[in-house]
């Protein structure tokens, strides 16, 4: 399988050629990628392989080294300050840790993009926010601080505050991650809902398969770089690419081996070295 | 040849986060345009890095001064002096004592407490998250903070000396018997408004705004974690207290020298 070329029109993210590099060591190496519109686009790949670093250069908040990064036919790196605050007011984020502001209430934290970015009054805020928090399930906690809530519902509070603006986009980081089996549920069905419901784009980056395979349109799989394998969720249960099938199936050896690299055992047992 | 490859790096190193710390400043000076359209947050501000600290610095302006009455009525008496007490306490507190000693309590209380909030609010993507929702945060979060430091420094060292020229009275005047006319006229006659008053001013609005900067370039330039947090919270502390004594005698220098 390789990667679906879609039309400009209907792709909302375009990546070509991405080069990134931390240190000496590159994290994207020629990576290509096409996010569609209106349609749950899912990232997966081991921890390391940068799927957060994806989302900042997606979001603008890391230059690459090399190639471009097109949002709605807009290169991100090369806007000014005010077009890329602009085009993020259109993306919404939903952080790992959900990064709400710990000084401020569940409403406050909410209505904070609107009282940023918009001049509605406050009757007028208090209803969108309310409604926000309705969707997410979590009108009635509207009056508690971040401290308060657990991590599944820091998570939705961030994701009330994330469409508070109607973006066009949402990017998902780990969005499952430390999640009981309830809250998981709950969040996968927001995912979905919000997708279809208000026709957002959705990128969800994870590592968690079975959640997110149940709720993506397409899926890229990253290593090394490179995007090595894409498809629909059921292309990829029937992969027969080894790297795949171990990411998928969670086979502790294979492409990605149990072992980290070191000497041979009898060198390092007889060596007597430290 | 591996030594001046490491000090090489290292003066790189110390290059940069000079650069970093320069534009971070630029851009906090233009954030104060910002401010004017809210000023709730300078007001939030000032609270939490100004008025909170009052209490230390009134405690310590307090216990210094007295401390000055006792040591200078002890040196003075010897000479028959003792009227001059009051000169001398006020002269110290307002020319080195009440900028420098500000400063550092500023740097121990407010300055830690904003580095570590600064570094936590990037560690838990709080400040990601603020440039994710197309707000700039170096505006919105660091800038009302360094405002409102450069604001209560100045304001907290004539606390500090006030309250350290009461300290002196009260053991001079109060506990050793020192003449409370001379006391008092002493220190009128012999305090300059421009050299001694302006000065020690000047010096806490420098130290106000070193000290502030420091603690949000810490914070805001620190590695996010725990430990990242911890070592620019100690980091905050130490550079703010030599950049303190080393511009204290360089100002010094600058100001009384003939």
């Amino acid at each position: 399988m390789t990667t679906n070329s879609s039309p400009s029109n209907e792709t909302l993210v375009k990546i070509r050629g991405l080069r990134f590099l931390r240190g000496e060591r590159a994290i994207f190496d020629g990576l290509d990628l096409d996010i569609p519109r209106g349609r749950i686009t899912a990232i997966m790949g081991p921890s390391g392989t940068g799927k957060t670093t994806l989302l900042k250069l997606i979001g603008g908040q890391l230059r690459p080294d090399a190639g471009s990064i097109e949002v709605d036919g807009k290169q991100v790196h090369e806007l000014s300050t005010a077009a890329l605050y602009e085009l993020r007011m259109r993306m919404g984020m939903l952080f790992q840790s959900g990064a709400l502001l710990t000084d401020m209430s569940v409403f406050d934290n909410v209505a904070f993009p609107l009282r940023e970015h918009t001049r509605l009054d406050e009757s007028m805020i208090r209803k969108l926010v309310l409604l926000k928090l309705e969707a997410v399930g979590l009108r009635g906690a509207h009056g508690l601080m971040p401290a308060e809530l657990s991590g599944g519902m820091a998570r939705r509070v961030a994701l009330a505050r994330a469409i508070a603006l109607d973006p066009m986009m949402i990017m998902y980081d780990e969005p499952f991650t430390g999640q009981d089996p309830i809250s998981m549920g709950v969040l996968v069905e927001l995912i979905r809902s919000l997708n279809d419901a208000a026709r957002i784009s959705s990128v969800v980056v994870s590592h968690d398969v079975a959640e997110t395979l149940r709720i993506a349109d397409q899926v890229y799989v990253i290593s090394g770089g490179k995007v090595i394998e894409s498809g629909t969720p059921q292309q990829l249960r029937d992969s027969g690419g080894e790297w795949t099938r171990q990411f998928i199936q969670g086979l502790p050896d294979g492409p990605v081996p149990f072992h980290y690299p070191a000497p041979a055992m009898a060198d390092d047992l007889l060596g007597g070295g430290a | 040849m591996r030594l001046f490859a490491e000090l090489g790096a290292w003066t790189l190193n110390a290059l940069q986060r000079l650069g970093r710390a320069h534009l971070l400043l630029l851009s906090m000076l233009r954030g104060f345009a910002d401010m004017l359209r809210r000023p709730r947050l300078l007001l939030d501000q000032l609270l939490s890095v100004g008025v909170l600290t009052v209490l230390i610095i009134s405690v310590a302006g307090l216990f210094v001064g007295m401390v000055l009455g006792l040591q200078g009525y002890y040196i003075l008496s010897r000479f028959g002096g003792e009227t001059a007490l009051g000169l001398m306490v006020a002269a110290s507190l307002v020319r080195e004592l009440g900028p420098v000693l500000t400063a550092l309590l500023f740097a121990g209380r407010a300055g830690s407490a904003l580095t570590a909030e600064i570094g936590l609010m990037k560690a838990t993507e709080q400040l990601s998250g603020l440039e994710m929702m197309a707000v700039n945060p170096q505006y919105r979060v660091l800038a009302p903070r360094f405002l409102a430091g450069l604001i209560s420094v100045p304001l907290l060292a004539a606390i500090f000396s006030v309250l350290g020229v009461a300290g002196g009275w009260l053991v001079g005047g109060g506990m050793l018997g020192v003449d409370q006319a001379a006391f008092w006229n002493g220190m009128q006659e012999g305090i300059d408004f421009e050299d001694d008053v302006i000065n020690g001013v000047i010096k806490s609005v420098v130290f106000g705004l070193v000290c502030t900067w420091i603690a949000i370039f810490q914070g805001y330039d620190c590695v996010p974690t725990s430990e990242g947090v911890s070592r620019a919270t100690t980091r905050t502390v130490v550079h703010s207290s030599l950049a303190v004594l080393g511009l204290d005698f360089v100002l010094t220098a600058l100001m009384f020298g003939e």
